[in-house]
């Protein structure tokens, strides 16, 4: 039945907890819906009864407002001297935390927990205190108001239009060891107030007037009240883990309603929705299949799942167990969670089985714990009708094959024939044991109905030939009718049982087979690499486990459904539009659903993980089936199951895709990189061998001169461009190692004018450098191939005898950036991002040359620093390139301490 | 008196290549022998007495840097390195190995012969002329008495300038490395702070350079180090 052990973790838990529990001192706090309530008060009446019983209790802080009630409680209590602190020239009276600690009560009062220390206090504020006292093991008593609270205070500010700024965190208040509420119901609080017992300050007089008003108090209890009740609710949970309780502890007043295969279901499901909304509680409905159950007809069934449904769309939470016996199962549910009330029907009490006892009283006896609540359930109408439905059911229960029952009535001859020559030595009461066997025979092999026939021969049998006088039904001994008597009744009650086994062992083997299946197909989607062959799989199970035709709808990228997936099978012919309402609305769609149930196939959405993948269609041959929960469940684990099998596979494409094209990425990037470099080696040769030309002997002539100037001149363009891809492919290939070191940009830039050398000749290039340029940390030659590209590019794309200006400043206190501008045409509109891409030039058909990699190269040389890159036009015109790269730490060079130096290089 | 033609290695297995470099070399009157590997390298360098080696980096039979190491031992002839682009670390080793000088491929006639006869010059002029005045640009540096004028004007350097400009004017148009200045001006206990190269460089460039951005003297050699050009 039910594991009474508590959950060790949750033992090892507490005992933690208490262990700490023990060494901290506990908090009380009194809790209040506003000022006035007597929380004050309630406190030192408490603290008096301490003291009564020998608890050494101090008065930390106590402020009675000069109540006289209030003040007579003070007499006799040990008052903790104050702490005068200095603030703006007054002095204010502080709780004096060291000196509690020092004095170490057992017990002290901290009134008003949520009050603001003065400035220069230890803490800020008083909670801050009460939880350090709380730490060295003193006890405290403290108040609080519920405005006071943190979550509350929005609330309350809401309702009262006063907000205050003294609040405690909750989990202080949470954390507190007892809340006890002190309560005054809203007028007596403002007769009080008429009557001047509740203290105000003078200075906020209107406003607090305003304050307590009636409707404000009101609701300000309505919140106190429920906070405890909360506070209290967890606090239950809390006992009853701490004790283990198994009984259901009646504090939410959880419903359970059962409902059975009887008329009325409806309307107990109906009550039950009513009492729950009431109560505004959480409510639970369930169906118990015991084995007598299982035989009940179609119509039946549905009617229950019917009631079921209509449960779970009031917002109930519905299950169908089963069990073998409905009370205990039904006890197990409510105990299990943790429902205090449980909503039966009312039996109709029958005449003529008086010893019946209604359900609502076996659920009683076996759990007095539980409220039962009978419903009436409309019956005086269906009363005949549903004897005769227990007729029908009885009748299909002893339906059989006719061969059966030939078969038990052989099984009898047998007997019969057996016993024969045995009855000359045997008893005849061993003679009917042999009968009742034959009986049990029956049951096992050919279910109830035959072994009710046999028990019926049997006992006309054992009649007739063994029971003098024999071979006639006449009896000699009166006797002998009390034996037919036992031998029928125990021959009948031993077939129900055996065949009630029997039934069982049948159910559980089909349950069996259905989670056999569903293991099967898993394993099978588990080693699918195709969408068919998980439509295949699919097609498979759904013929065997719901006996219907399955197909499998996929969507693209675009969330657009595409044509099923074919199978051997053939599909049945699904209609797209409920396809792809059903995928784009995540639900159900088809017959037997809400949607569209005119429809003849079913259309579920195969929900993956990540995103819905398709939808799954099936034509069911028996649609009702699916109706049960335990059909159902199954259908949503095959769906769920296709889905993930179907998000498996469509990774698996991607992962093969992207290997794919990371393979074919290597494989362009070294095969750019050895033909570049196999293309510099007689590039290189060219060169020298078109200069040396001039140096041949005869001299060369003035046009062979010119021919050989032009062969360097292209020798070294396609070196360039050569130059350009290798680089590319090593930045792509991530091939390159930055050499990155602290340097002033200057250098870099009158190297990169050095070496951009004649493209910038017929250019005017300017520098302008501030002084106070931090070192940077990069490498060298990629920041220098970046300049030089940069002017290259400039000086390309502008006339002759253009301004381009190199320039930097330290925008932000993190990067620096770099310019390049000329003032030229400047840059296309709406290219300013484009030109970096790889191939990509300014313009298009143009005899300028180039292949438009050198700006590409710069973006990948400015992200390998870390840095971005961007072009931009001038306001003025021209085109700017920036770049930026970061500063980090740079380097202390300290070049002031070699002046100092002795040495003196000067006259 | 005529003069003893000088005397050029070159060691280079790209056959076309080395046919312009000797080519090149002869127009300008110098003897040239021919190597196309490393160990054939090492046997005419050990038996011409050449005056220069021409030495490519990226030969089939062994490291360059090995060579010129071997060579250092027992030789100071100038040795200048071909090499191809993007490999910076190669040059620095070779130059810090000991070469003078480095081209980068592909390089024309007119960039050859102008490192190879500034080289035969410093080599031919360094024991001969014991001067200890040198001048260039505005610039002008008396070793002997330890002043720097520009313009005639006093120049105000810091020690550490002042030995810093003294080891590049005594190794003109050599290419030295960021290592091999932190050594000879700072001392090796510095050779990892290739900062304090530059920042000085920087400095010196503001002193004696027209336009320090964009230097005629003080060049730099990007990734590599600088080069003193007179």
């Amino acid at each position: 039945m039910i594991d009474t052990r508590p959950d060790p973790d949750l033992l090892l838990d507490k005992i933690k907890e208490e262990e700490v529990r023990s060494a901290r001192g506990k908090l009380k706090i009194f809790f209040g819906a506003s000022a006035g309530v007597g929380k004050t008060y309630a406190m030192l009446s408490a603290a008096r009864q301490q003291t009564d019983q020998g608890t050494d209790v101090v008065i930390g802080v106590v402020e009675t407002h000069g109540r006289k009630e209030t003040e007579a409680l003070l007499a006799g209590l040990e008052r903790l001297p104050l702490r005068d602190v200095f603030y703006r020239d007054k002095v204010l009276k502080e709780f004096d935390i060291d000196g509690a600690l020092a004095r170490k009560p057992a017990l002290i009062l901290m009134d008003e927990l949520a009050h603001s220390n003065v400035q220069g206090s230890r803490h800020p504020k008083r909670w801050q205190d009460v939880d350090e006292l709380l730490s060295s093991g003193i006890d405290v008593y403290s108040t609080i108001n519920v405005q006071h609270l943190e979550t509350l205070n929005d609330v309350v500010g809401g309702i009262t239009g006063i907000r205050v700024w003294e609040t405690v965190p909750d989990h202080v208040f949470d954390a507190a060891d007892e809340v006890v509420l002190v309560d005054l119901p809203p007028d007596e609080l403002l007769q009080r107030l008429k009557e001047g017992k509740v203290y105000l300050p003078h200075q906020a007089e209107r406003a607090i007037q305003n304050f307590f008003r009636k409707g404000n108090l009101i609701a300000l209890r309505e919140l106190a009240l429920r906070r405890t009740a909360d506070r209290v609710d967890s606090e239950m949970i809390q006992y009853r883990r701490d004790k283990s309780v198994t009984r259901a502890w009646q504090t939410r007043e959880s419903l359970l309603a059962c409902i059975g295969p009887g008329e009325g279901g409806d309307r107990i499901v109906r009550s039950a929705a009513r009492v729950a909304a009431k109560l505004d509680v959480p409510w639970h409905v369930i169906y118990v299949e015991t084995p007598e159950l299982r035989h009940l007809s179609e119509k039946q069934r549905l009617h229950i799942l019917k009631n079921l449904k209509m449960a779970q769309e009031t917002g109930a939470e519905t299950a169908s167990l089963s069990g073998s016996d409905a009370v205990e199962t039904i006890i197990d549910y409510a105990r299990d969670h943790n429902l205090a009330k449980v909503i039966v029907g009312r039996d109709h009490v029958r005449a003529w089985r008086p010893w019946y006892r209604s359900f609502a009283d076996r659920v009683g006896k076996h759990a007095p714990d539980l409220d039962v609540i009978q419903v009436a359930r409309e019956e005086s109408r269906s009363d005949r009708r549903r004897d005769e439905q227990t007729d029908d059911s009885l009748l299909d229960r002893l339906k059989a094959p006719w061969q059966s029952f030939a078969m038990s009535a052989v099984l009898c001859a047998m007997a019969t024939v057996i016993a024969m020559p045995l009855h000359s030595v045997f008893d005849l009461a061993n003679i009917a044991m042999l009968f009742l066997m034959a009986v049990v025979l029956a049951a096992v092999r050919y279910g109830l109905g035959p072994a009710v026939a046999a028990a019926f021969l049997n006992v006309a049998a054992f009649d007739f030939f063994f029971v003098p006088p024999r071979f006639s039904f006449a009896v000699s001994d009166v006797q002998y009718l009390m034996t037919f008597a036992v031998m029928l009744a125990v021959g009948l009650v031993t077939a129900k049982l055996t065949a009630g086994l029997k039934l069982q062992a049948r159910v559980a083997s089909r349950r069996e087979q259905r989670i056999r299946a569903l293991y099967e197909m898993s394993r099978n989607l588990s080693g699918a690499l195709m969408p068919e062959q998980i439509a295949e799989i699919s097609q498979r199970f759904a013929a065997s486990g719901f006996d219907a035709r399955a197909a499998i709808v996929l969507a693209d990228e675009k969330d657009r459904l595409l044509e099923p997936i074919p199978v051997p099978g053939g599909v049945p012919a699904v209609d797209m539009g409920i396809s792809q309402w059903s995928f784009d609305h995540g639900t159900e769609a088809g017959c037997g659903t809400d949607t569209l149930s005119g429809s003849p196939l079913l259309y579920i959405p195969l929900k993956a993980p990540m995103r819905t993948r398709g939808v799954l269609v099936l034509d069911i041959r028996h649609p009702q089936r699916l109706m049960a929960p335990e059909q159902r469940r199954l259908l949503d684990t095959f769906a769920r199951l296709i889905a993930i099998a179907i998000e498996r596979v469509h990774y698996v494409d991607v992962a093969q895709t992207t290997t794919v094209q990371m393979e074919s990425e290597r494989l362009r990037n070294s095969l750019l990189s050895a033909i570049s470099h196999d293309l510099r080696t007689p590039l290189a040769a060219l060169v020298g061998l078109a200069d040396s030309m001039s140096m041949t002997q005869p001299p060369p002539t003035g046009q062979q001169t010119e021919i050989a100037i032009s062969m360097r001149e292209e020798a070294l363009r396609m070196n360039s461009l050569v130059n350009n891809l290798l680089d590319m492919a090593r930045l792509q290939s991530g091939a390159v190692k930055l050499n990155r070191q602290w340097q002033p940009l200057e250098e870099v830039v009158g190297s990169a004018i050095k070496a951009t050398g004649t493209a910038i000749a017929l250019h005017r290039v300017s520098v302008n450098l501030p002084d106070d340029l931090p070192l940077l940390e990069f490498d060298a030659v990629l920041i220098e191939r970046v300049l030089s590209n940069l002017l290259e590019n400039a000086a390309k794309y502008t006339p002759p005898g253009s301004q381009i200006v190199i320039g930097a400043m330290n925008v932000a206190r993190d990067h620096v950036d770099i310019w390049v501008e000329d003032n030229g045409p400047g840059l296309p509109a709406g290219k300013e991002e484009e030109i970096f891409n790889k191939f990509a030039r300014g313009q298009k058909e143009s005899a300028t040359p180039g292949v438009g990699l050198g700006l590409a190269i710069c973006r990948a040389i400015v992200e390998a620093h870390g840095g971005s890159i961007r072009a931009e036009n001038r306001r003025d015109g021209g085109a700017r390139f920036v770049f930026s790269l970061s500063c980090g730490n740079p380097p202390v060079v300290d070049t002031t301490g070699a002046d100092l130096a002795s040495e003196e290089i000067q006259r | 008196m005529s003069e003893p033609l000088p005397v050029v290695i070159i060691i280079e297995d790209e056959p076309n290549l080395r046919r312009f470099v000797r080519m090149s070399l002869e127009a300008e009157g110098c003897v040239v022998h021919e190597a196309d590997s490393m160990q054939r390298g090492l046997i005419e360098t050990g038996t011409r007495k050449p005056d220069m080696v021409v030495l490519d980096l990226g030969l089939p039979d062994g490291d360059g840097v090995d060579f010129i190491r071997d060579l250092r031992t027992w030789s100071d002839i100038p040795i200048i390195v071909l090499s191809a682009r993007t490999t910076e670390a190669d040059k620095v080793g070779a130059l810090d190995a000991g070469a003078d000088d480095y081209l980068t491929k592909p390089f024309g006639a007119a960039e050859l012969l102008a490192r190879v006869r500034a080289h035969l010059r410093r080599r031919s002029s360094a024991g001969a002329s014991g001067s200890t005045v040198f001048e260039f640009g505005k610039i002008r540096v008396d070793l002997g008495k330890r002043i720097v004028e520009r313009g005639g004007e006093p120049l105000h350097l810091t020690p550490i300038e002042y030995r810093l400009l003294v080891y590049l004017i005594t190794h003109p148009d050599s290419v030295l490395t960021h290592r091999q200045l932190l050594n000879s001006v700072w001392g090796p206990s510095h050779s990892d702070d290739s900062h304090y190269v530059r920042v000085y460089m920087g400095m010196l460039r503001k002193k004696i350079e027209d336009d320090p951005s964009q230097p005629r003297h003080i060049v730099t050699e990007a990734g590599v180090g600088y080069r003193f050009i007179a």
